[in-house]
């Protein structure tokens, strides 16, 4: 084939005549399609139900199509009730611990208590989870269940992990009636595989 | 030209963005919306939501400590 000059100088012309059209043509493919956006939701304490919430609130509100995959621990942000979703110092030393309340000079003290402290009080975990709610709400933060509201009102397509909700003994029950579908790996992937933007929270 | 107005002072990421989308719902194209806020956060945010979702961010200024944006519906 390339032993053909006229062939040789056709590719040529179609290979410059590329060059010049393509990134825009690409662009314009581009500004016409509506990004996507997955996201694996893992984690089930008060803390960690930000992260997805938030990402796919507002991506719903830029206009993106939006899937959420909730699996393992991530199952309890379908829970019906989310009050009971907690926060926990214990093991995690990327926390600050400062008082949501008294003079200014009290809560910028960032209280260090040893592990082994907070492993044997009782209700420790109780305690920084109301104090983490006093804070949010202090500081203008949106509940965990606004922002699960706003990804519902945004048209954000939450999936349950139908073999978590088996392996946790939960049944679809438990979870609001907005999860409209529950599925496995194989029904996620390739939505994640046409999607932009793919995160693993 | 009357502008429908959202006050969004003292709410946090991405409180301003989610109740600015919903204001912009009730508006028409070609008209505006003002947003109040206070998140400093949002100058960067509003510019970004803007232009992701194809309105024009008219104006973006700052008194005191409170940023006030005025969008017009395009689409």
């Amino acid at each position: 084939m390339g032993a053909n000059p006229d062939n040789a100088l056709l590719d040529d012309l179609i290979r410059r005549r590329l060059d010049e059209i393509l990134p825009q043509k690409l662009a314009e493919l581009r500004a016409q399609k509506t990004p996507a956006m997955t996201i694996i939701a893992t984690k089930g304490t008060l803390d960690w139900a930000y992260p997805p919430f938030i990402l796919a609130s507002t991506a719903a509100a830029l206009g993106w199509n939006v899937s959420v995959f909730f699996t393992f621990y991530g199952l309890n942000l379908l829970k019906k009730d989310l009050s009971d979703l907690k926060v926990s110092p214990l093991g995690n030393p990327g926390m600050p611990m400062k008082m949501p309340f008294g003079p200014e000079w009290f809560k910028h003290i960032n209280w260090n208590i040893p592990n082994a402290v907070q492993a044997v009080v009782p209700g420790f975990e109780t305690l920084a989870t109301t104090l983490m709610k006093q804070t949010i709400h202090n500081k203008g933060v949106a509940e965990v269940e606004e922002l699960r509201s706003a990804c519902v009102e945004g048209g954000v397509n939450l999936i349950g992990c139908q073999m978590t909700v088996d392996l946790f003994g939960f049944t679809h029950d438990d979870f609001i009636p907005e999860v409209k579908e529950y599925c496995g790996a194989a029904t996620f992937l390739p939505m994640a595989r046409d999607a932009d933007v793919s995160l693993f929270i | 030209m009357s502008a429908a107005v959202l006050d969004a002072k003292g709410l946090n990421c991405p409180l301003p963005i989610l109740k600015a989308k919903k204001a912009l719902q009730g508006v028409a194209p070609g008209e505006l919306l003002e947003v109040y806020a206070t998140d400093p956060g949002a100058v960067k945010d509003f510019e970004a939501f803007c232009r992701q979702t194809g309105n024009e961010l008219m104006a973006s200024t700052q008194e005191a400590n409170v940023f006030k944006f005025v969008i017009k519906r395009i689409k």
